[in-house]
């Protein structure tokens, strides 16, 4: 019994949703009616555009060398080095706290402590995916102007980063 | 069909065909990845829709407006801001949540202020990069960013 439970526990909120979706239907309450067209139209959105959304970055991940990349990221790599520590973190995915392993692999292969803080910047708010579901939902011009500002306070924040941290002997550490 | 899912068909479909006329063993290991990660995501995102069609239903716009619309001034951007820097929800979903509050009445301003210190900052996980980058270094990141989220939020908001 509890290891059926364990088995559907991440589904439990779909099930209590479409149990209360359904006897709503069959009892004509009309409250639940409401809610099962508001999920039908969120759900339409997004299973037109998504799926899609993941086979482009499916398709990225594999052709993009990404360890090439990282072996020009390193100190006096200078624009250059931001622009592909920029890109590198573009094509990632997944929450800020994956982020800091990377950064650790980075610091360790001789990213310079400027591209780290770049790095995380980028990584935040500009991967790929993040970007095309934010196209898809908050529409072009939010995306494009939020990219605009952001990328150049995140290459801002580098600079700062490494101009307080030049004589203290930063490292990152593996936990 | 949306114009998005117009754009995003027709993106993926001639991305689709370059990749399978240079390299199909190559095409296929990418339909996998983004198959797998499209499922990590899909229980989550399903559950943050529903969470929406029940918040949409029982919070009136008029609140909405009120508190995170173009009137709520500084107070508005503050809820976005404490809200943003505090919470931790994974950023595929968050869009759904922005792109609802905007329908509802909430201002650009606003809603750009909550996604990127949503993204940029991170009280929760701060235990976790003090581990990595030390105290003083994983404090002063996310003071920086949260700086840098706020201002991002007004630009946007002043451009929009």
């Amino acid at each position: 019994m509890k290891k059926y439970f364990q088995k559907i526990r991440p589904y439990i909120w779909l099930i209590v949703f479409a149990i209360f979706i359904l006897v709503s239907l069959v009892l004509q309450f009309q409250s639940g009616k409401t809610i099962a067209t508001n999920f039908k139209t969120s759900l339409i959105e997004m299973i037109t555009f998504i799926p899609f959304l993941f086979i482009i970055v499916g398709l990225f991940d594999v052709w993009v060398p990404k360890e090439r990349i990282q072996q020009h990221i390193g100190p006096g790599s200078g624009l250059k080095g931001i622009l592909l520590v920029t890109l590198l973190a573009m094509l990632q995915a997944g929450p800020l706290y994956g982020a800091f392993p990377v950064a650790y692999m980075l610091f360790k292969k001789g990213a310079s402590i400027r591209n780290i803080f770049v790095y995380l910047g980028a990584f935040t708010s500009l991967k790929i995916p993040m970007l095309g579901i934010e196209i898809g939902y908050l529409g072009i011009q939010f995306t494009l102007v939020r990219t605009l500002v952001s990328l150049p306070l995140f290459i801002g924040i580098g600079y700062i980063m490494e101009w307080y941290l030049k004589d203290k002997n930063f490292v990152i550490k593996e936990p | 069909m949306s114009t998005n899912a117009i754009i995003y068909i027709s993106v993926c479909a001639v991305l689709l065909l370059v990749s399978l006329i240079a390299n199909r063993q190559k095409t296929l290991m990418g339909l996998k990845r983004g198959w797998f990660m499209f499922r990590n995501i899909l229980v989550p995102f399903l559950n943050i829709l529903i969470l929406v069609s029940v918040a949409l239903y029982l919070i009136p716009p008029s609140i909405i407006s009120r508190f995170l619309g173009p009137e709520s001034g500084a107070l508005g951007m503050l809820i976005a801001a404490v809200v943003g820097s505090i919470t931790l929800i994974p950023g595929f979903i968050s869009y759904p949540i922005a792109a609802s509050l905007i329908k509802q009445g909430a201002s650009y301003m606003v809603v750009a202020t909550f996604m990127t210190t949503l993204m940029m900052v991170g009280v929760m996980t701060l235990p976790l990069e003090i581990k990595y980058f030390g105290k003083r270094v994983a404090i002063t990141r996310n003071l920086l960013n949260f700086v840098a989220a706020v201002i991002i939020g007004l630009v946007v908001g002043l451009v929009l």
